[in-house]
């Protein structure tokens, strides 16, 4: 695809200036200033977590800065809700999509604003005839009278862009677009993204891909950490340079590191396929801790949630000890002495309105504490006291609600109920995510200290210093197969990233 | 753990307890709240005094015996986050059942002239068999079809009702032996009542099975990843509150001496109403017995309040009502008031 070329400094459409942004704990946005040119596509691009969601969300009205300004054609606005974005012209188009999925393409696209007769009834042929042109001026060939359920997800992620065109937007934000859509389907969403270019439109892109970034992009900014590390032509510059700007960074903090030299091989994966992975092989050593990285989406999750037994793999087989084992389940996970600590600490592990007792003890009531189904109360507070103490969780007593720590703290009590099973393999999924500085290198010491005790440990982290700084070894995926292997002594954050972003 | 005792104490760490109102300590207001309304207003209007008449409260703990025994089922169904809609119809349908096989030899046309004059046992345990069976039915379409409790048991209460009728044609079954009439009479309901309510209320303090019905109310992803077998246990649930239904059935025709298809009609929602009353959310992993009992007892006393005043029976379905939304808006605050503390 062509770059046209934008020589001269012209206006901005959009402008970002000093914008701040911090959530409790976290700086998510650190002085970015950013400009998007008219008729052009600006992608952003930056690792997990770097803060490109904060900022697209807050030009998209979705949250407000801490300070910054935006400007329109020079002109500073306030864009407090989505309402009064999409009045300015802005448009996004979310990762998840926001359609319904009963009603017509041509329903979805004017919801609440269809045409009326003056009785209030809608007028489906001015509907359909709206529609239609719409969507043929984009080249989009689906029919307005189909329901968006039943279209392909390609075809949705169209008819989103349809519906953010149909309100005249100027400047239309698309998070990570292709991570759903096929090869040709991705195709066929750069053509429309050329034409709304042709047409004076400008596109804001955040993408994982590098490979899009130097596809359809004009302009190129990458993100660090909340900063703004630079912007650039991609033509000015290599992949290696802008991996370099992502992931520059000095390990600024201490970490354990991974202790002793490992056992013999507990848990080994052969070929598994899944929903999200394909042919993934690997071997777990006692005492190991075997870092998993990869971008959002890579699979690892999926990778994870199959070994758990919450969605096991479709072929491929696991082995314990060297024994082929059959994990359909979470139970018999457990039973073989597997745990993991989800990635959503709201979804799938707390019981948020439940004490901090009952949060903890409920996986160890599976197979201990309990004689003739009466639960030993004092020696089950006992055993979670204890377990409270050692991981330091802050918190006047075992009888709080768990909905009222912070993040750090809730994270330490799910780890408690995994560890109360003294599991032989445990699954950590982000085991940091959301949690304070403070109680993320106390969780690092604590892993660190059980893979010293012998258990295994597979630990997901989207942060390369973590995997850096803890593990033995680091496995990376793409795209659901795993693109690498490294040893911790060969490992290095260009290398982590050149093997998750290929 | 081998570290965990050579730790040092934290400070302010577990080991505490944080002493609070008991979350009853509202309803139970409520309860004496409205015992004194209907005293002082008795005075007033009726020249008679409300609590200081024991046959009339022994009345009207009868009367909401039978509703707090299904009480008791539905708010472990509650708390699971799930509704049990059939309880009245099945109801009917172990009243039918139970009462056909406890018939005297006296009865001419006794449903199987062959089987009367049966020992106790028999209807008894065919009742909670059969009370049982629909909560089989019932939890099992929720556990493995996925469809929401409240669409398997609308179905379940309708199916319960007709075969309740299909059963003798609509005809009643009456003319029951004198041992089976005993479980309906005197004290023995409340004594009933009573004893489930105390049984479920260690049941779901102390048991394992306890702990895990809160956790799947609570979270049921979170629950599937502690290990715990949400399907099973659900049935399980669904299971206990249909025997306790059967058990409602067996006692509602012991006390009329009779079966009727027509037996237990909107019990469901009296038993619901008792159960979010008394403080379980319907949106799961919350509700305690103890509470469903003192909402068994607002129900039993405004319905003997009213009676008392002589106030028609249409003001008592109005005010029922009103008390079952305020009852519902109140644990909308609750739930808020907690969400905003975390």
């Amino acid at each position: 695809m062509a770059v046209p070329a934008h020589d001269a400094r012209q206006e901005w459409l959009l402008e970002a200036r000093g914008v701040s942004k911090s959530f409790p704990g976290v700086v998510a946005l650190d002085d970015v200033s950013l400009g998007v040119a008219t008729g052009s596509v600006h992608a952003l691009v930056g690792e997990n977590g770097a803060g490109k969601s904060t900022l697209m969300k807050i030009i998209a009205g979705l949250c407000t800065p801490d300070s910054g300004e935006l400007r329109l054609h020079g002109r500073a606005v306030q864009l407090d809700t989505p309402r009064r974005a999409l009045q300015a012209g802005i448009a996004m188009i979310h990762q998840e999509l926001n359609l319904m999925p009963s009603m017509t393409v041509a329903e979805n696209i004017w919801i609440g604003r269809e045409p009326v007769s003056r009785l209030g009834i809608v007028r489906h042929r001015e509907l359909r005839h709206r529609t239609r042109t719409l969507l043929e001026r984009l080249r989009i060939g689906v029919d307005p009278d189909t329901a968006v359920g039943e279209l392909p997800i390609a075809a949705r992620q169209l008819v989103e862009i349809a519906k953010a065109l149909s309100h005249e937007s100027r400047l239309i934000i698309m998070d990570e677009p292709t991570s759903a859509l096929t090869e040709r389907d991705a195709e066929q969403l750069f053509t429309v993204i050329g034409e709304l270019r042709a047409a004076g439109r400008a596109v804001l892109y955040i993408t994982h891909r590098l490979d899009e970034v130097f596809a359809i992009a004009d302009q190129v900014s990458v993100l660090r950490d909340g900063r703004h590390v630079g912007s650039d032509r991609p033509a000015n510059l290599s992949r290696d340079d802008l991996i370099r700007m992502m992931v520059g960074r000095e390990l600024a903090r201490i970490y354990p590191g991974a202790p002793g030299v490992p056992g013999a091989v507990v848990l080994a994966a052969h070929a598994l396929t899944g929903a999200r992975f394909r042919d993934v092989s690997f071997e777990l050593r006692a005492g190991e801790i075997l870092g998993l990285a990869g971008l959002m989406g890579a699979g690892r999750s999926e990778l994870a949630a199959a070994l758990f037994g919450l969605s096991p793999a479709r072929t491929g087989h696991l082995s314990l000890d060297g024994v082929r084992v059959r994990i359909d389940s979470p139970r018999t996970a457990l039973a073989h002495g597997i745990a993991l600590l989800t990635e959503d600490r709201k979804e799938s592990g707390c019981f948020l309105m439940l004490s901090i007792l009952e949060n903890l003890e409920i996986a160890a009531l599976g197979r201990e504490f309990v004689r003739a189904g009466v639960v030993r109360g004092r020696a089950v507070r006992e055993a979670c006291g204890a377990m409270s103490r050692q991981l330091r969780v802050k918190t006047p007593g075992l009888d709080e609600c768990i909905g009222n720590l912070s993040g750090g703290n809730q994270q330490k009590v799910l780890l408690g109920r995994c560890l109360l099973l003294r599991p032989r393999i445990l699954i950590l999924d982000e085991p940091t995510r959301g949690v304070d500085v403070g109680a993320k290198s106390e969780i690092h010491e604590l892993i660190a200290r059980l893979a010293a005790q012998g258990t295994a440990v597979l630990m997901i982290s989207s942060e390369l210093p973590e995997i850096l700084g803890m593990s033995h070894r680091i496995m990376v995926m793409h795209e659901g197969r795993v693109t690498g292997t490294l040893d911790r002594d060969q490992a290095d954050p260009v290398q982590i990233m050149q093997l998750a972003a290929r | 753990m081998s570290q965990a005792r050579t730790l040092e104490t934290a400070p302010g760490a577990a080991g505490r307890r944080t002493r609070r109102w008991p979350p009853e300590a509202g309803i139970l207001m409520v309860l004496v709240g409205l015992a004194l309304a209907f005293e002082v207003l008795g005075w007033i209007f009726v020249r008679q005094s409300f609590l200081f008449n024991e046959q009339r409260l022994v009345v009207m703990i009868l009367q909401v015996a039978v509703i707090g025994i299904i009480a008791v089922g539905v708010t472990q169904v509650i708390i699971t986050g799930g509704i049990d809609l059939s309880s009245g119809s099945v109801v009917a349908l172990t009243a039918m059942v139970a009462a056909s096989l406890a018939q005297s030899s006296e009865a001419v046309r006794a449903v199987y002239p062959t089987l009367t004059d049966l020992p106790l046992i028999v209807p008894l345990a065919t009742g909670l068999a059969v009370g049982a069976l629909a909560g089989l039915v019932n939890g099992s379409l929720i556990a493995w079809t996925g469809i929401p409790p409240f669409i398997a048991t609308l179905g379940v209460m309708v199916t319960a009702r007709g075969i309740a009728k299909w059963y003798t044609h609509g005809e009643p079954v009456s003319l029951l032996t004198d041992a089976y009439a005993g479980i309906g009479s005197g004290a023995v309901p409340v004594a009933i009542f009573l004893a489930t309510a105390a049984l479920f209320h260690l049941a779901l303090r102390y048991t394992r099975y306890g702990k895990f019905t809160y956790a799947i109310g609570a979270n049921p992803q979170a629950a599937r990843v502690s290990g715990i077998n949400v399907g099973r246990h659900l049935i399980v649930v669904y299971t206990i509150a249909g025997t306790l239904s059967g058990l409602a059935g067996i006692v509602t025709s012991a006390r009329a001496e009779s079966g009727q298809s027509g037996m237990g009609m909107m019990y469901e929602l009296d038993a619901i109403a008792a159960a979010v009353i008394g403080g379980a959310s319907l949106s799961g992993g919350v509700g305690r017995i103890t509470g469903t009992v003192i909402g068994t007892l607002i129900l039993g006393v405004v319905t003997s309040g009213f009676t008392f005043l002589r106030i028609d029976a249409y003001y008592q379905e109005i005010v029922k009502g009103a008390i079952i939304v305020v009852a519902v808006v109140a644990d909308q605050y609750r739930q808020r008031a907690r969400r905003r503390g975390a």
